[in-house]
């Protein structure tokens, strides 16, 4: 490499110009970054697992059956039975919280406009940041489900395929919510509010505060058709065996389909 | 007269009744530092972000490099980079890892290395970018418009918000990227800026061009008058200097030999007199020349003062003094 200052400074062989060797690059970088702020790689990947291993060491009830009175719950342990809450937590942390805050935040520090004058469009810092996201998140499921197993004896779930599918559907639901957020907030700080807004009123769903079949039949039904409401019982259900949660899939194949073309089209660059 | 790099003509832009620009026109030639300078929401930014692709027009013709930003802007964006007003970089990332990612974007990117280097941040290629100085930030971000080995960079108020060293800093930066071949359009609101770095400017106000030339022949054309200021070593003949055809003007107390003398006048007023003084075997003493800046030409051209220019101004026609104090 020359130093000379007489004539712009070239690498040795053009390279032909290469959309993935960008998109590699910004996702590797973005995923350095996410893991380089401590909240960020506490709560979106470890604070799950240790939720659920915590509460499974320290809880009494944590081996009674989940629900004495149910002829299916009686047969589960109520630490498999917060599992699938546990899930749907680690769920919304990252598609709720820390997504689209840094989104905002990108958009609000011009890093964004920043892309814009750059040959790779702006749309590749939101893949890499959405696959950045799904990383950790498939990491924390991962990790929540084999310390539960291992630790607490959270027991296998009874239909595995079906609390995948509804896994994806439910990262499908609230990801388009989550970029909704990304797409109208000005400002990081904005999105952060809104994001926690829509987190702890999420997580009250999931009946992450209280189980879910503890709680009134309204809170239930309406539960039933909030991403993570709908998440946590899709999954119970499919870990269960309990009937097929056609309800909950449906309203989370809804919060899909709709908010994510609706992000799409709201999306603001600047 | 070779082929403009930049090519504006009667580019207008309005945000609903906001008339952001009126009708600007503007030819960048290769290898120069073209300057556009006007105070705060003149048009500047507005203006270079349609030449750089990021906006467009609602009338007018843009080529860049012989492209149409509008229907070109990717191919544009690999020869032309853009340093925006307040475009900052996730927190947490480091000089060398942001001109990695950047230089990815490119096909034929610059050594990250070496630039870095030419900017003088070696010593902060691991520092996070929110721990940078704001000096550190610029460069940086003049950096990362540079890494795609563009053939025109676009700097929007580089200086800004900088103190006056790393201003200066910056400004070395702005001089040794031209030595790279790369012509440069600087916008800036800062008279100083402008008359030191600018091969030309185009002064623009309201959205409209008022004037382009060298900063000199602005200056020149805003006052074409000069004044001079100094103390005879003998009374003057009366009427000596009124002779001059180039004098306009003089005033002075006639009482001692003491008093100080103003000539004002055009031209070769400065030659004019001091010939004059020489024949009679004058000598002027404590000699001062004022001639016009751009600071000057500014306020004739728009009828207003530039704003925020205060103190640089102030500093700039100090130290012009002083030099004229000199010779």
């Amino acid at each position: 490499m020359s130093t000379t200052t007489t004539s712009p400074a070239r690498t040795a062989a053009p390279r032909r110009p290469s959309g993935t060797r960008a998109l590699r690059r910004l996702t590797v970088t973005e995923g350095r970054l996410f893991l380089r702020d401590p909240s960020n790689a506490f709560f979106a990947i470890v604070f799950p697992g240790l939720l659920l291993t915590v509460l499974g060491l320290v809880m009494p009830w944590a081996d009674q059956p989940f629900d004495d009175k149910d002829p299916i719950l009686s047969q589960f342990t109520a630490i498999t039975g917060y599992t699938p809450t546990v899930l749907a937590l680690a769920v919304g942390t990252v598609a709720f919280t820390t997504y689209p805050t840094t989104i905002a935040t990108y958009r609000q520090r011009g890093v964004l406009r920043r892309l814009s004058t750059t040959p790779v469009p702006p749309t590749r810092v939101l893949v890499a940041q959405v696959a950045v996201n799904l990383g950790a998140l498939l990491v924390a499921a991962v990790l929540a489900v084999v310390l539960g197993m291992i630790v607490v004896g959270v027991e296998a779930p009874t239909q595995p395929l079906l609390v995948v599918g509804a896994f994806v559907l439910s990262v499908l639901a609230a990801f388009a919510v989550g970029s909704l957020i990304a797409a109208v907030a000005p400002t990081g700080p904005a999105a952060n509010g809104i994001g926690a807004t829509v987190y702890f009123l999420s997580l009250f769903f999931a009946g992450v505060w209280l189980p879910l079949p503890l709680m009134p039949d309204v809170v239930q039904t309406i539960a039933q058709w909030t991403p993570l409401g709908a998440a946590a019982q899709a999954m119970s259900a499919a870990w269960f065996g309990q009937p097929f949660p056609g309800v909950e899939l449906l309203a989370l194949a809804a919060w899909a389909l709709v908010g994510i073309p609706l992000a799409a089209r709201l999306f603001r660059w600047s | 007269m070779p082929t403009p790099v930049i090519e504006v003509e009667h580019l207008r832009k309005t945000y609903g009744r906001n008339v952001a620009v009126d009708d600007v026109s503007l030819h960048v030639q290769p290898g120069e530092i073209f300057g556009i300078l006007g105070r705060n929401g003149a048009g500047k930014t507005t203006t270079v972000e349609i030449v750089g692709g990021l906006r467009h027009a609602d009338a007018g013709d843009v080529r860049v490099l012989g492209l149409d930003p509008r229907r070109d802007a990717r191919r544009l964006h690999e020869r032309v980079g853009l340093q925006l007003q307040e475009s900052e970089l996730p927190p947490r990332i480091t000089v060398r890892e942001a001109l990695d990612l950047y230089a990815s974007f490119y096909e034929d990117p610059a050594d990250p290395a070496s630039l870095i280097a030419d900017l003088g941040l070696t010593e902060k290629a691991d520092t996070r970018f929110q721990n940078l100085s704001g000096g550190q930030k610029q460069r940086l971000s003049v950096a990362l418009a540079l890494v795609g080995n563009p053939e025109v960079a676009i700097l929007d108020e580089l200086t800004t918000g900088l103190d006056p060293h790393a201003r200066r800093e910056t400004w070395g930066v702005v001089d040794a990227i031209r030595q790279r071949g790369v012509t440069i359009v600087l916008v800036t609101h800062l008279m100083e800026e402008a008359e030191r770095l600018c091969d030309r400017i185009a002064l623009i106000d309201a959205g409209r061009v008022v004037a382009t030339g060298t900063p000199a022949e602005l200056a020149a054309r805003a006052t074409a008058e000069q004044v001079l200021r100094f103390r005879p070593s003998a009374p003057l003949p009366a009427g000596l200097l009124d002779r001059a055809a180039s004098v306009t003007h003089v005033s002075a107390a006639h009482a001692t030999a003491d008093a100080t003398i103003e000539v004002r006048g055009t031209d070769n007023v400065v030659q004019d007199v001091l010939v004059a003084l020489h024949q009679h075997g004058i000598r002027p003493l404590d000699l001062h020349l004022e001639q016009g800046s751009l600071e000057d030409a500014f306020v004739a051209l728009t009828g207003r003062a530039s704003q925020d220019a205060g103190p640089s101004v102030t500093t700039a026609t100090a130290a012009r003094r002083a030099k004229n104090r000199e010779n």
